[in-house]
């Protein structure tokens, strides 16, 4: 299955991958009217980690064995057939299991969602033609798409 | 942000659409001249115009398009004399008492010649030619040509070639990449560049910083320069290139030496250069063992018995006012090829007043270099490479109908990597990761992007040159070569169409 995979020594720190991420998932998916305008602002499913000279994107990395899934407590977290970790809101409860049992830290607190609490996590742009967003926004092929075949 | 007296105003202003901005930061994290930042408690970015350089790198990465970079205009009162760049310059000069650095090519209205040049087409009395089509040569070869080419039978009456041919450089593409150091530019730019010339058949330049032991597996497709400041020049540097060229001038800076700071010498750049690290790396102004065409043809034939008479040795040389009778001496000390840099030709630092007002326009020099070495029956024995600001296919194919063999691009290469022209190069912080070592900004520079673009340039000239030579009805660039009837000047008078040797329009 193609995964994102993130090259530390090219990558220049500048978010442009998050601001495309909350872009593909928001209703419009116009820049500025998602930011602006839209009932919730998205949180992205991706983030830069930076310090000093050194910085990577970082977001779910689509585990054979997913931590996440099997300390999901309400099913809310499940591996579909293609082996994509995917996550469905309606059965989340929010108890933030999948937060401490993810390696990673690849999944986050959903804090613009006011009204329950959720999660955030990658879904390589689900439905996306052309594959993740994140990738295409890079400017300098920090993120790539690929088959790796682990 | 400092709160000092300057009579200098800002160069440029940061206009920010707020209804686009999103706060996400990235024009902050990107400029490596602080320009921007955010101002938290209000949830404000916001710009600082005195920063500002405008290098486009946050106009380039702001994910809205809400960024915009507008030159200012002078508070002051400019006037035709002083002009606002004269006056900055006197203000700058008031404040240090420093000579000016710049970087970058000549940007000085002296008259670039190739906009007063047009090119020939075909019509009715002799067909043009559709490279898609039919074949088209645009294959090049530099280096010393034989007077003549003797063939012996032997007894079964095959033809054998008996002139022994010295050695020459295979170009697919009459374009080469101009001698850029690393250490004026980072790594990553030399590693683009180098891709890109061994993937399209032709050439890059180490210029005087050596070669990197990452970069020998390009050996082939790489000159390697011996200047003043002989750095990084050992046997394995000469015998690792395909050619050796001797750099005597630059033509942003004839005359000058160079001087690359300490602070940008690093460890990579000490090992490369063979000096110790964080020391200043200095080439003298001159060669301190050539004062003179005898003494030029001692280092020619030093560095041929070093590379077993295997590689083409070029010299280049700046456009100076009697280049056509240095090119001939050069020609006649041995050089297979002689490279001119004409006035516009670029930097890395220089400075100002010299890049702006010393040298002559190319267009100029190969005319006459060409014209020379023709009326002294010469002209084979070297090869003419022309360099210095050449913009687009155009300039190439005149230049070589002017008579050069092959081009050199700097600038332009440097801007299939990123570069936007800013002249900042000396300042050692580029946003694009080209004119700088600090590893922060030089992964801003990935070479597989690099190489690619600089690859794709190359490819779109190539075809662009294929297609002026077809409508010219001519299917080699060989046939181009120093066919100035090809060439014909609009608005150039007197006695410059002599010295270009061309017609007026219409004639």
């Amino acid at each position: 299955m193609k995964k994102l995979y993130f090259r530390e020594e090219w990558c220049v720190g500048c978010g442009r991958c998050e601001v495309a991420c909350a872009i593909e998932h928001s209703e419009s998916k116009h820049p500025v009217i998602s930011y602006f305008f839209e009932k919730v602002r998205q949180t992205p499913r991706i983030i830069v980690e930076r310090k000093g000279n050194i910085s990577f994107a970082n977001t779910c990395r689509h585990c054979e064995e997913p931590d996440c899934v099997n300390a999901c407590i309400s099913g809310a977290l499940y591996k579909d057939l293609s082996g994509k970790i995917l996550y469905d809101p309606a059965k989340c409860v929010g108890c933030y299991s999948c937060i401490m049992a993810c390696p990673y830290g690849a999944i986050m607190k959903d804090l613009n969602r006011k009204e329950r609490k959720q999660i955030v996590k990658c879904d390589l742009c689900n439905k996306r033609e052309g594959g993740p967003a994140c990738v295409e926004a890079c400017p300098n092929r920090a993120i790539v798409f690929e088959e790796r075949g682990e | 942000m400092k709160f000092t007296f300057s009579l200098k105003p800002e160069n440029f202003i940061i206009e920010r659409d707020d209804e686009r901005c999103i706060r996400c930061g990235a024009c902050v994290q990107q400029c490596a001249y602080n320009a921007h930042y955010y101002l938290e408690e209000k949830d404000k970015v916001l710009g600082i115009n005195h920063n500002c350089v405008g290098d486009g790198r946050c106009v380039a990465i702001c994910p809205t398009n809400a960024i915009r970079i507008k030159q200012a205009e002078n508070p002051y009162r400019p006037n035709y004399n002083w002009t606002k760049e004269r006056m900055m310059d006197l203000y700058e000069q008031a404040e240090n008492g420093t000579v000016l650095l710049v970087g970058m090519g000549a940007p000085t209205p002296h008259p670039v010649y190739w906009d007063k040049i047009v090119l020939n087409a075909s019509q009715v009395t002799n067909p043009s030619i559709d490279p898609l089509r039919e074949p088209m040569e645009v294959k090049t070869f530099l280096g010393s040509k034989p007077d003549k080419i003797e063939v012996v039978f032997d007894k079964n009456h095959k033809p054998e070639i008996k002139t022994r041919i010295t050695p020459q450089l295979e170009l697919e593409v009459p374009i080469m990449f101009a001698a850029m150091s690393f250490g004026a530019i980072s790594l990553n730019a030399c590693k683009s560049l180098a891709k890109a010339a061994s993937e399209m058949g032709t050439f890059w330049n180490t210029g005087e910083g050596g070669l990197h032991k990452d970069l020998y597996k390009y050996g082939k497709n790489t000159i390697v320069q011996v200047a003043s400041g002989r750095f990084g020049v050992h046997v394995d540097y000469l015998k690792a290139g395909a050619a050796v060229e001797i750099k005597i001038g630059q033509g942003a800076k004839p005359g000058i030496g160079g001087h690359l700071p300490g602070e940008k010498v690093n460890h990579e750049i000490s090992v490369t250069r063979a000096m110790p690290e964080g020391s200043d790396a200095i080439s003298p102004a001159p060669h301190h063992d050539i004062y003179s065409i005898e003494d030029l043809r001692q280092l020619i034939y030093s560095i041929k018995e070093a590379t077993d008479y295997e590689k083409p040795v070029f010299v280049k040389i700046s456009a100076v006012h009697n280049v056509a009778a240095i090119a001939s001496g050069i020609v006649r000390a041995g050089a297979d090829a002689v490279v001119i840099d004409g006035i516009r030709g670029g930097t890395g630092a220089a400075p100002k007043i010299i890049r702006d007002n010393v040298g002559i326009p190319i267009e100029l020099a190969i005319a006459v270099v060409d014209e020379r070495l023709r009326k002294e029956g010469i002209r084979n024995h070297a090869s003419l490479i022309a360099a210095g600001g050449f913009r687009n296919s155009a300039d190439v194919i005149k230049a070589i109908a002017l008579g050069a063999d092959a081009v050199y691009i700097g600038t332009a290469a440097l801007m299939t990597l990123g570069c936007h022209v800013c002249g900042m190069c000396y300042k050692g912080i580029c946003n694009w990761g080209i004119a700088t070592q600090r590893d922060d900004l030089t992964k801003r520079l990935n070479p597989e992007i690099g190489a690619e673009r600089a690859k794709n340039l190359l490819k779109g000239w190539k075809h662009e040159i294929q297609e002026m030579l077809g409508a010219m009805g001519i299917n080699s660039i060989g046939s181009l070569r120093g066919n100035r009837l090809n060439l014909r000047a609009v608005d150039i008078h007197e006695p410059y169409l002599s010295i270009l040797g061309i017609k007026p329009a219409g004639a």
